[in-house]
């Protein structure tokens, strides 16, 4: 597929910029001036068949399915997209002041009410622009409130199943990360949490249900565990969609935790962002929120940022309004009883595949699972490995589970359907795995080869970050 | 509305299937006691048709008729062309391009991000994006001063206030201490970096154009980092600027990094932004955020994927070089989509903003509102309005939102209003404005 760069040519740029009633008033001194730039010259008509070309060459949820544990690709509304794109909204600059900005702190705030209702938490700040950024901007609160107590403490615990992000966020803080094992079934092992669990522990961070889409049966006795030790408890809230309407984080134990609105709030993922990953907190901790907050007074809405205990500002302005529209649309739409109700469907579907898939494929913890499970690669015939299933999988124009994550089970696939699939879907997606099950037994070629229905083939990724080329040039 | 397509039956032969006898069974693992009762406390479920006429009423709230703001996000002109390509759903609904042989259209756009960014910064590298100018600038710092081992960061009162308080705050959870360099006539005082230089200093930060909208010399300050061998972050939060002016790369700059939200992506209220990063060849495996790179597929064809991926997260845990893992992806298909479509008229269309503020400037002159600062500007600057805060309030009574006043921002700038023009304004606007501000301050 040929670049934007290869289609330029001189003469061909037919974008026209006005005058804007204006002859040139330019005053700048010749030694600021460049002597011209190299983009692109092309046309229009080449733009819009360029772009159009490289779309059909991408998958996304409005083709078929994602069964991405951990990602919780459902469906878009494609409302949110109208809404996001109201002028009142995406024209709204954010330095015009509270008085011409109700309409969007009113969106804030009412989402931030919203988010702690579902979660039980007592405040939400919106700021943090991915889940990430939110995990950093909370392990930070997490220093804050012990270097206010005067205690120094070292070490973050994560489990040997945590997301990458999570020990990622822990040291851009300078904190240690100690890793807590889990036990065959899946839970927390307890009992070297209890030993691990000394003056140095600041907090513990867990993603809940964990990230083998079990429910930690523990959980209160994890907490219980922290809090007697006067350590605190976070919760990545990656998997919100297993829990939403049918149990709060809060009253698991957690003191703080972060939202993925690009997951559980239908946010589209745009290939990379932009997501946002609002922070909520314990009522203990809401004074350490970044700036600035949005509140509410008899005179209406506003943001303060004489927030005296705040860690300060996490992002240059507000966070991700407009994907806040997206997801405040989505939480109106589908109320109370839907919220539950998605949350209900998205554990229904995966263990309805559980069911369909533990018979053909290794299950290495046998329990009911929560929104996504995991199987892998152990006992596939003729070396067929997880990646090679991933890749055969694309041909039946399914996007690939999750693979290789978490590290603690073995070329791990990880599927999480979510509520939009339906049961015709699922029930195909069952009969493909077990279609290339049978293909790795009898044509393990075809496993191995694959993908050959793909715009490209297998991709060499080694080649690629043995001789890294990351621009073009002619 | 539901997006759930099972009915009643499609439901009782699953549970079937599953082994139980309902959907409550499924969350058995749930401790009875932290298990809701009741149901939420949000509102009931709408149609779409009563969520759109509930958002249209909340937008009708946000109505300026006419602003001049800037400060660090630019409203410019979205050709038509961005929008309906950005809406493919192929696009906007995708995941992250792990899987290289699905993801050719995300990759390949993402490339010619990469691309791009290098050669309007003067840099050899560029990353797929970051959140916003004000952690991509405070990535860079981090990462300036990981590569050296050193804990303190000289930072210019020049650079946005936003994003120094960024800066402030990933700097306190670091350890690392920065120090203020002062300004000069609205630009960075050379004297005053120098001054603050020191054996544990592991980087410099300037912007440019500067908060204040005045271009720095870049070379300058440059010049006086090279002994020491301190590394220059120059952060960009206007792209347009650099249609037009020469690049910090040419200049001396080491890392070039900021917003880019003008290319292509609204105002929004400030997000989602567009932060980005670019640097020379020396920086490339210490790079936070996503690379995608050029390969060839089994078939031995051209084909692109994400790559040097040992630096990431996913991988590298607690050793990577950030935590980021999504960044602003669509905003950045979005600005590779106006950057095609504007091309190298970039440069006419920058010039035509810096016109559009330099006429307002002179006419703000003409009512006796002088520019606070003689430095040549690119599409913003700084005017003296006498009782700047009234005037102001007056003016957005009236639907029009003059600037920012800077009085908020630092207590020797009241009366002073920072005022940016881009190409969406035209002459009558500028007129309209000052027309409006001559019948207050007169």
């Amino acid at each position: 597929m040929s670049v934007i760069f290869e289609k330029s040519k001189p003469g061909k740029n037919g974008f026209r910029i006005p005058d804007n009633g204006l002859k040139d008033m330019a005053e700048l001194p010749e030694d600021l001036v460049n002597d011209g730039i190299d983009l692109v010259d092309v046309n229009e008509v080449d733009v819009a068949r360029h772009y159009t070309a490289l779309s059909k060459m991408n998958f996304g949820v409005d083709c078929g399915m994602y069964p991405l544990g951990s990602c919780t690709m459902k469906y878009n509304p494609k409302i949110n997209e109208r809404m996001a794109a109201l002028e009142g909204f995406s024209r709204l600059h954010p330095f015009s002041g509270d008085s011409l900005s109700q309409g969007a702190l009113k969106l804030m705030y009412e989402l931030s009410v919203s988010l702690s209702e579902i979660t039980g938490m007592a405040a939400f700040s919106l700021s943090p622009a991915a889940g990430a950024h939110g995990e950093l901007t909370a392990v930070m609160i997490i220093k804050k409130y012990f270097a206010d107590r005067g205690e120094q403490r070292r070490v973050i615990l994560i489990p040997d199943s945590a997301h990458g992000t999570n020990p990622a966020s822990v040291a851009m803080c300078g904190f240690e990360v100690k890793e807590v094992p889990s036990t065959k079934e899946g839970d927390v092992d307890i009992s070297v949490l209890e030993q691990m669990t000394d003056e140095n522990v600041a907090a513990m961070m867990l993603t809940s249900p964990n990230t083998l889409g079990l429910f930690d049966r523990n959980i209160t006795v994890i907490a219980d565990i922290l809090h007697r030790n006067g350590a605190l408890f976070y919760g990545d809230g990656a998997n919100l969609n297993a829990v939403m309407g049918v149990a709060k984080i809060r009253d698991m134990g957690f003191d703080l935790m972060h939202i993925n609105l690009h997951k559980t709030f239908s946010t589209p993922h745009g290939g990379g962002g932009p997501g946002s990953g609002p922070i909520g907190v314990a009522p203990d901790l809401v004074k350490y929120l970044p700036v600035p907050v949005v509140r509410k007074s008899a005179d209406g809405y506003f943001l303060d940022d004489a927030c005296p205990a705040s860690i300060g500002r996490v992002h240059s302005f507000y966070g991700n309004f407009l994907v806040f529209v997206k997801a405040y649309t989505y939480i109106r739409m589908l109320g109370a009883e839907g919220i539950r109700n998605a949350c209900e469907h998205a554990v229904l579907n995966a263990n309805y595949l559980l069911a369909g898939l533990k018979k053909a494929f290794n299950l290495p913890i046998d329990r009911t699972c929560m929104h996504e499970f995991v199987l892998n690669d152990e006992g596939m015939p003729n070396g067929v490995t997880t990646n090679d299933i991933a890749k055969r999988l694309l041909d039946y124009g399914f996007h690939a589970p999750t693979i290789y994550f978490p590290l603690i089970v073995h070329g791990s696939i990880m599927i999480e359907p979510t509520e939009t699939e339906n049961r015709e879907m699922l029930d195909r997606f069952i009969e493909i795995m077990i279609s290339i099950k049978k293909e790795a037994g009898e044509n393990p070629e075809m496993v191995k080869s694959a993908p050959v229905q793909t715009p490209v083939k297998r991709v060499d990724a080694v080649l690629a970050a043995r001789k890294p080329v990351l621009k073009w040039e002619k | 509305m539901s997006f759930v397509s099972n009915n009643k039956t499609d439901e009782k032969d699953m549970l079937k299937r599953i082994g139980v006898n309902n959907i409550e069974a499924l969350f058995a693992d749930i401790p009875e006691d932290i298990r809701s009762t009741g149901g939420l406390g949000l509102p009931e479920a709408l149609s779409e048709i009563e969520a759109e006429k509930l958002l249209r009423l909340m937008e009708k709230e946000n109505r300026p008729r006419l602003s001049f703001l800037g400060g660090g996000v630019y409203p410019h002109y979205i050709p038509a062309a961005v929008d309906q390509l950005t809406l493919r759903s192929e696009f906007y609904t995708a995941y992250t391009p792990y899987q290289p042989e699905v993801s050719q259209g995300t990759l390949t756009a993402i490339f010619e991000f990469q691309t791009m960014i290098c050669r309007l910064t003067g840099m050899d590298v560029a990353n797929a994006s970051m959140y916003d100018g004000a952690t991509a600038a405070a990535e860079a710092v981090l990462m300036c001063l990981g590569m050296k081992k050193k804990r303190r960061v000289v930072i210019s009162h020049a650079l946005h206030p936003h994003y120094r308080e960024v800066i402030k705050t990933y700097a306190w959870a670091n350890d690392i201490t920065p120090a203020w360099a002062e300004c000069a006539g609205g630009v960075t005082d050379v004297a005053a970096v120098r001054a603050l230089l020191d054996d544990d200093t592991g980087a410099v930060v300037i912007q440019t154009p500067g908060f204040f909208g005045c271009i720095e010399d870049v070379a300058a300050i440059s010049a006086c980092l090279s002994e020491k061998k301190i590394p220059l972050i120059v952060v960009v939060n206007e792209m347009v600027s650099l249609g037009l002016l020469k690049s910090p790369g040419q200049l001396g700059a080491d890392i070039v990094c900021g917003e880019a939200q003008s290319l292509g992506n609204p105002v929004g209220f400030g997000g989602p932004l567009l932060g980005f990063m670019a640097a020379k060849k020396a920086y490339m495996r210490k790079m936070p955020g996503r690379f995608v790179g050029k390969t060839l597929d089994a078939d031995g064809n051209t084909a692109y994927v994400l790559t040097l991926q040992t630096r990431e997260q996913h991988i590298r845990r607690e050793k990577a070089t950030s935590n980021i893992c999504t960044n602003e992806g669509l905003c950045a298909l979005r600005a590779v989509i106006y950057l095609s479509m504007v091309g190298n008229r970039l440069r006419d269309l920058a010039r035509l903003n810096h016109s559009l503020a330099a006429y307002m400037k002179k006419e703000f002159s003409r009512i006796g509102c002088e520019p606070l600062y003689e430095s040549p500007c690119f599409n913003e600057f700084t005017v003296k309005i006498k009782n700047a805060k009234s005037v102001l309030e007056k003016l957005s009574q009236q639907g029009i939102v003059l600037g920012l006043d800077l009085g908020d921002y630092q207590e020797n700038l009241t009366d002073a209003v920072l005022v940016c023009c881009t190409e969406e304004k035209t002459k009558q606007d500028i007129d309209a404005a000052v027309a409006a501000v001559k019948a207050i301050t007169v």
